[in-house]
């Protein structure tokens, strides 16, 4: 299969790439790993007339960690760096496990968060990660950088709150509001395959209490899903085997999912109940050992 | 249209827009103009006539078309020829030596890690990606490094053998023969 024509340019600076964006005028897509990109663009379900292949851009593969334990994701860092970064697996423990269960060993060379995060994908992993964590995404415009809370950068399925002018450049993951626990759990038939059901949780520990926490849910439902009320429910307390039970209950009712080929409605949303229990239980033993 | 017939003016040519490109493909530079549009995969088979790069699936899932890009695998289906501009670029042709076959071919033979052969290109390039990276593996190890290439003939037990032949044999070479 052949893409259909279009005119390809390799910027060097983000300023151009934005330029070229706004002078796409709407019909110009950014190709970062391409690894969801490059598919469309064979099935003709994207037909472009303008590719503005950032590779080129130098600075934009950074992985970085302020002193507060902030962490800033350049758009150009691939999920494979993700996986072999030690700095991140001792400081953030639920992308360091979404990491090796993204796509297959091959697609994580080329693909990247940012870019996953962008194409909005309801079965994405990064974005139920993002949204357990509160992470943003950082897009820069002809007139400046804005941030956008990634539970606002989804609007539908494929669809996203980016502007046609619009770079994103960064995600960014804020400070954790104290050691940050949790983790990252897929059900898929085969490596590789879409998720059937995904289940992102982050709890920043105070002590044996949960000072904050973020639950997010991939695959059930037309996008991804914050499970506000479920992540809501841990905080103040500590672990206990009720406030975890309460918890996976409440994600389990947020869940929308669809019956297909993958499963029914009810078996998916069991398993988001049985993710949730099965991460946070992981995290309430850990700390008991540390204790 | 109103009728069955309408003479009408003939369409003007698109223009085709390429792009020159630079590559070193096994360790040979080639300059080629080509289209923006062209995949890796194809200029490696069409163009340049290494046919030991298979396409399979074309959907980005089966990984027979896996070749090195700056020694990271990847699936040549799924990056466009113009990306490789300036790169280097290893296929099967790559691995053996004039006259000798490449510890993982070796393996692949003697552990018969093949049947019908199609996914093999794309699994040796992953294995070299992987013992380049983990000269020692695990069983596990394997299993993961070719999660991203499907074989519908072996049920991989004896690819998986294979790979870890060849590990074997790349250390004992390393050693000096001491090892083994």
């Amino acid at each position: 299969m052949y893409p259909s024509r279009f005119r390809y340019e390799a910027p060097s600076t983000v300023e151009e790439a934005v330029a070229l964006l706004e002078a796409g005028a709407g019909e110009a897509k950014v190709l970062a790993g391409g690894q969801s990109l490059i598919p469309l663009l064979k099935l003709r379900f994207a037909d472009p007339q303008t590719i503005v292949d950032i590779n080129n851009i130098p600075g934009l593969d950074y992985l970085s960690f302020g002193d507060d334990g902030s962490i800033r994701i350049g758009a150009l860092v691939r999920h494979a760096d993700l996986t072999r970064s030690e700095e991140l697996a001792a400081k953030q423990p639920v992308i360091a496990a979404a990491a090796p269960l993204v796509a297959d060993p091959i697609v994580r060379n080329r693909g990247t968060l940012v870019g996953s995060l962008c194409h909005a994908d309801p079965q994405g992993d990064w974005a139920a990660v993002m949204v357990a964590l509160r992470g943003s995404l950082v897009a820069q415009g002809p007139s400046g950088r804005r941030t956008i809370p990634v539970d606002d950068l989804v609007h539908g399925p494929f669809q996203n709150a980016l502007a046609h002018n619009e770079l994103a450049i960064e995600a960014t993951v804020p400070a954790p509001a104290g050691s940050p626990r949790g983790g990252y759990l897929k059900l898929e038939r085969r490596v590789g395959d879409f998720a059937t059901v995904a289940v992102a949780v982050s709890v920043d520990m105070d002590g044996a209490n949960v000072a904050r926490a973020g639950i997010g849910l991939a695959a059930v439902g037309p996008k991804t899903i914050a499970a506000d009320e479920a992540a809501e429910a841990l905080v103040g307390g500590p672990l206990t085997e009720e406030r975890i039970d309460r918890a996976a209950e409440l994600a389990a009712g947020t869940a929308n999912p669809r019956s297909d080929h993958r499963g029914s409605a009810d078996y998916k949303r069991h398993i988001v109940s049985t993710f949730v229990s099965r991460i946070l239980g992981k995290v309430a033993s850990s700390m008991e050992r540390a204790a | 249209m109103t009728s069955l017939f309408e003479e009408v003016a003939p369409v003007p040519e698109r223009e085709v827009p390429t792009r020159r490109i630079t590559v070193t493909i096994n360790g040979e530079s080639r300059t080629m103009e080509v289209e923006p549009r062209l995949l890796l995969a194809h200029m490696i088979r069409y163009g340049l006539k290494l046919t030991g790069t298979h396409v399979g699936c074309d959907t980005t899932n089966c990984g027979a078309c896996t070749v090195l890009l700056d020694g990271e695998p990847v699936k040549s289906c799924t990056v466009l020829a113009v990306q490789a501009d300036g790169h280097e670029v290893m296929t099967v042709e790559g691995l053996a030596g004039k006259s000798e076959l490449h510890p993982i071919q070796e393996g692949f033979r003697d552990e018969h890690g093949l049947q019908c052969g199609f996914c093999t290109p794309g699994m040796m390039m992953s294995a070299k990606a992987l013992l380049d990276r983990n000269p020692n593996p695990t069983e596990e190890d394997v299993r993961w490094a070719i999660s991203g290439n499907l074989c519908r003939c072996t049920g991989y037990q004896n690819i998986v053998k294979s790979v870890l032949w060849a590990a074997d044999k790349m250390r004992a070479e390393q050693n000096g023969g001491e090892e083994s």
